[in-house]
């Protein structure tokens, strides 16, 4: 089983439909409780909204134990906050996250900073930009070098842990868009509204053997 | 290697079919909205929008299962807007499966609701739409926001109204100018910048596209980050594709 986890922080409909339409005989469950996620072989952490907000309601629903201990032992695809959340803390409200790994989370700066075509650099990153692949991981086969991903987001990792680094963007600076560690992979993109290049990353992570 | 501007096509849903018509009148029937839906999503579309036109409330609720049936084959962004109303509205269309919800009128009704909606579900998901047209009033000439599909002005300054719109948590906003929708003269350039260059986030250019020029100009002009177009879409003229390969053309850079 696949567990979708559900904090209440959004709409997992457009993940759900999209783990559907590339394993129509997957059971997939779109899940608040800590049973299903013990049980589930994979697990998904989506996110979107204010990380304060998520970090509350994931707490609220007493979910913080089930995402750490999926975490650390089966494959977890993180996706937007569901990465930023993972790491220790964000400039977005000063929260902590979830500690697994080690970075912070910033907010982009347009303080005189301008895009590629001279224009002002518009917050939130909106859009399909690049994602360059910095290492061989299973979740990009079949995917070209700089195809491009969905991206919606204000907020970008900051880390000094270079290994667990998968892919970079560049949106007026380079920054880390995909994170790789052992059996966890997480995206600041949306797989689900990605079209070919994400349900291809999708179909990767369900035939992920970590 | 950067974010490429996204092309946006227009699809007017009521009751349960894509129409287009000028100014809102004459609508002609332009298809099944999911097959219309998947032949943009096919030509390589960055995102698709709906816009319910649908007058009678009865016939409302057709939209979500739209929604719902698009969802489940087209795998790129949905925005969904006409008639939204309250927080309820923004919600079932999010569980139908939009990503984003516009809001028109109801921003000017009730300003709040922007404010409401943005902290409950996320700037990322509420679009705010904005009808201008240029008004004279003595000396003074400005943009003024219409609502009710251009019929009702409601006195406000469409700049000072797009940032104020953004302050209180729009994670985007469409702009169209009443004065060039269905005229296929190009967006009102001027309109598009002025609000590009005051708001920080990012802008569809929408009204007036008559010829792909017209979507380049919107970009290189008017500083947009998406162009919205229908009928040079809906009845043939031009394919994304050819869209796209026109701006790529022009250095714009675009998903391919």
């Amino acid at each position: 089983m696949i567990a979708i986890i559900d904090y209440g922080m959004g709409n997992l409909k457009s993940v759900f439909n999209a783990f559907q339409q590339v394993s129509p005989e997957a059971d997939i469950k779109v899940t608040s409780n800590p049973a299903d996620i013990k049980k589930a072989h994979r697990v998904v952490f989506p996110g979107q909204g204010a990380m304060p907000d998520c970090i509350r309601e994931l707490d609220e629903r007493s979910l913080r134990s089930s995402v750490i201990d999926a975490a650390k032992t089966k494959p977890f695809l993180g996706i937007c906050i569901g990465l930023q959340m993972l790491f220790d803390k964000s400039e977005e409200g000063n929260v902590e996250g979830l500690g697994l790994l080690s970075g912070t989370i910033k907010r982009f700066n347009n303080h005189n900073t301008a895009d590629e075509s001279g224009h002002k650099l518009k917050i939130p990153h909106m859009g399909w930009n690049e994602v360059s692949q910095t290492n061989i991981h299973p979740l990009w086969q079949n995917i070209s070098n700089n195809d491009r991903f969905y991206f919606v987001h204000s907020y970008y990792l900051e880390s000094k842990e270079k290994n667990i680094v998968s892919a970079e963007t560049s949106y007026a600076q380079k920054f880390c868009c995909a994170i790789a560690k052992e059996n966890i992979f997480a995206v600041q993109f949306h797989p689900e509204k990605s079209s070919t290049a994400g349900l291809q990353l999708i179909k990767n992570f369900i035939q992920w053997s970590v | 290697m950067s974010l490429a501007k996204r092309i946006i096509p227009c699809l007017d849903v009521t009751d349960g079919r894509v129409v287009k018509g000028i100014n809102f009148l004459e609508l002609k029937d332009a298809g099944d909205p999911v097959e219309v839906a998947k032949k943009y999503n096919e030509q390589g579309a960055d995102e698709l929008a709906f816009l319910d036109i649908t007058a009678s409330s009865d016939n409302r609720g057709l939209i979500l299962h739209i929604i719902e049936n698009v969802a489940k084959e087209v795998f790129i962004p949905l925005t969904v807007g006409g008639g939204v109303r309250t927080p309820e509205d923004v919600r079932n269309l999010l569980n139908a499966g939009a990503d984003k919800v516009s809001i028109n009128t109801s921003a000017i009704v009730n300003p709040d609701i922007v404010y409401q909606t943005s902290s409950r579900f996320g700037s990322q998901c509420i679009v705010v739409a904005i009808d201008a047209k240029l008004t004279v009033e003595g000396s003074k000439s400005f943009w003024q926001v219409f609502t009710h599909g251009g019929r009702n002005a409601t006195g406000l300054d469409a700049v000072e109204w797009a940032a104020k719109m953004a302050s209180l948590g729009a994670g985007e906003l469409l702009v169209t100018s009443m004065d060039r929708d269905g005229t296929k003269k190009g967006f009102d350039l001027e309109l598009i910048k002025a609000i590009s260059d005051k708001v920080d986030v990012p802008i569809i250019a929408s009204g007036g596209v008559g010829d792909l020029q017209h979507l380049v100009d919107g970009v290189k002009i008017g500083g947009a980050d998406a162009v919205l177009a229908a009928s040079i879409f809906h009845f043939g003229e031009y394919t994304i594709n050819e869209a796209k390969a026109f701006m790529k053309s022009n250095h714009i850079e675009i998903r391919q």
